[in-house]
């Protein structure tokens, strides 16, 4: 005769590994605060000479720099995607006819979009738009031999994420829109509203939580990438501010930098820990407000249904 | 068959239609339907599920447009204006007709703008806009419950005020005609008895066409009743005579409950 197993070792076993899993995380965040902590100066957070400093010389390099780079890539990033995301979902979820040849193609390209590795990206930013738009831009605009838009730059590596994480956005619209209720469709209708008025008075507001949690992930996801950046833009270190047509400083690149590429690993450990430790905390702020923003845009509507 | 109209009623007829036939593709949902329904009077559609009832509502506001695969023979008129006529302009038909859903759809936000929608896409806004959508809420008997909660979301409201939200949101942009499709089926049989008395207040104003698969809602309500019947319209007569004295076989069977 086959034995049963009781019925309480599921939830108990469930039940361990699960908090196995939390404690060994809550102690990965703490210990890693533990170790790096002591090395997040205010001289490191907020010295004066950290833009021009040795990105390896602890007394003289600065997160400003840094800081600086990651948020300019990322909001560029975010003001590329956000529009061609969100146009593309709309098209594909209310415009385009379902069984044409175009949309179906579109949707194949975005699903395939989102399976190719950073690597790829990478090379095509620099193929393509560091190589033939830049270029292009550059003979069109430029005297003779200036080189501006034809190297890899701010505004290159922040498209080139923007094309990478394309697809969660326009999927997170598509879903959003197609799973607003038919009976609210029909109620705007119903009342004369065109196309486009049940659009944007009906349907993107209901689906705004939903793109909103897509615009949320592409920007967590551009956020950890690193190695599109290696081919587009990023810098070791700059002189200044970003501009769109330079290189720039990130976050992400230098934790790899300091890691790597150090000439005396020792004496740039503790920036590579602060480093570390100010990438994990945007991380955790990041995805905090996150689950703040998808909790305050969703309708208070639970009980429906 | 020639077309049934109930004898010699002395009211304009506010809703035609002739010879409708309609297709879901290969298949046929209306027959040949020719009818007439008079202004500020209640006719209701009876006839087993799937009948062709509710196609035939959302004929006369072309919501059978957004069904892909769908065509139709026939005339029909609101008001006098063909309704498939290619040169009017639907979103202006949809205005002058209304409709009430079986399940209540308010838009989940709150009960003032669920009423000043149609409104506001009409252009309304500030006083005016405040002024028309109390009385839409008057109209609809919803005003007293909620005037002090017109920024509550609308989904707070009990299921019966849902629908009478629904009425006050079609009624505010001032429709002729008003399409009911199983208005009350969803509801309890208090909030359904209360959408019964505010649908009899509304024919003073409108011409309704109450789709019911009750028969005692549409003996209740109706001054005149059609049974429909495999896309069919069997019979239409003053509602009294269609119930207690139906010319055709199907619709005794019908209407004494041995036909389903």
């Amino acid at each position: 005769m086959r034995r049963r197993i009781p019925a309480w070792v599921f939830p108990r076993f469930s039940g361990v590994i699960t908090g196995a899993l939390v404690t060994g995380m809550v102690c990965l965040i703490v210990g890693m605060a533990w170790v790096a902590g002591p090395h997040v100066s205010w001289r490191w957070v907020f010295g004066a000479g950290s833009m021009a400093g040795d990105p390896f010389d602890p007394g003289r390099a600065g997160l400003l720099p840094l800081l600086m780079g990651t948020a300019a890539r990322t909001v560029l990033m975010a003001l590329a995607v956000i529009p061609a995301g969100v146009l593309t979902g709309v098209y594909l979820a209310e415009y385009a006819p379902p069984t044409a040849r175009l949309p179906r193609l579109l949707r194949g390209v975005v699903q395939i979009l989102a399976g190719v590795p950073g690597v790829i990206f990478g090379l095509f930013g620099l193929g393509f738009l560091v190589g033939v738009l830049g270029g292009s831009i550059d003979r069109l605009i430029g005297p003779s031999d200036a080189v501006v838009w034809g190297k890899p730059g701010l505004l290159w590596a922040s498209w080139t994420l923007a094309l990478m994480t394309l697809p969660v956005v326009v999927v997170a619209t598509e879903e959003a829109l197609r799973s607003v209720p038919r009976e609210l469709r029909e109620a705007a209708i119903a009342l004369g509203a065109t196309r486009f008025e049940v659009l944007m008075r009906v349907l993107l507001p209901e689906a705004l939580p939903g793109i909103a949690t897509g615009v949320i992930l592409a920007i967590g996801r551009a956020s950890g990438e690193v190695v599109p950046l290696l081919f587009t833009g990023a810098a070791v270190a700059t002189e200044g501010p970003p501009v769109l047509s330079g290189r720039f400083m990130d976050l992400a690149y230098q934790v790899f930098v300091l890691a790597t590429q150090s000439p005396d690993p020792e004496r740039s450990r503790p920036l590579l820990l602060a480093s570390v430790w100010v990438l994990v905390f945007l991380s955790l702020l990041l995805n905090a407000a996150a689950a703040i923003l998808r909790h305050r845009v969703s309708p208070p509507t639970t009980e429906r249904l | 068959m020639p077309p049934v109209t109930p004898e010699a009623h002395p009211l304009p007829a506010r809703i035609e239609l002739q010879d409708l036939s309609l297709w879901y593709g290969d298949t046929q949902a209306l027959r040949s339907i020719s009818l007439t329904a008079p202004e500020r009077r209640i006719t209701a559609l009876i006839g087993p599920s799937g009948c062709g009832k509710s196609t035939l509502l959302r004929c006369l506001n072309r919501m059978n447009d957004l069904i892909p695969g769908v065509r139709l023979r026939g005339v029909c008129r609101v008001g006098g204006v063909d309704v498939q006529d290619p040169a009017i302009d639907v979103t202006r038909l949809r205005r002058r007709v209304g409709m009430i859903f079986q399940k209540s759809n308010p838009f989940p936000r709150s009960v003032f703008d669920n009423v000043a929608f149609g409104l506001r896409i009409g252009g309304c806004s500030g006083s005016e806009l405040e002024g028309r959508v109390r009385s839409a809420l008057q109209r609809a008997a919803l005003w007293d419950e909620v005037k002090d909660r017109l920024e509550d979301h609308a989904l707070r409201l009990s299921g019966g005020q849902q629908q009478r939200l629904c009425i006050a949101r079609a009624v505010a942009v001032e429709p002729e005609v008003l399409l009911m499709d199983e208005p009350a089926s969803a509801l309890d049989p208090v909030s359904a008895a209360r959408i019964e008395d505010l649908i009899r207040e509304l024919r003073e104003a409108y011409t309704i066409l109450l789709v019911t698969h009750q028969m005692q809602q549409a003996a209740r309500l109706s001054d005149f009743t059609a049974f429909i019947h495999q896309g069919e319209l069997i019979e239409l007569d003053q509602t009294e005579r269609l119930f207690s004295q139906p010319r055709d076989p199907r619709t005794e069977d019908y209407v004494t409950g041995r036909l389903r």
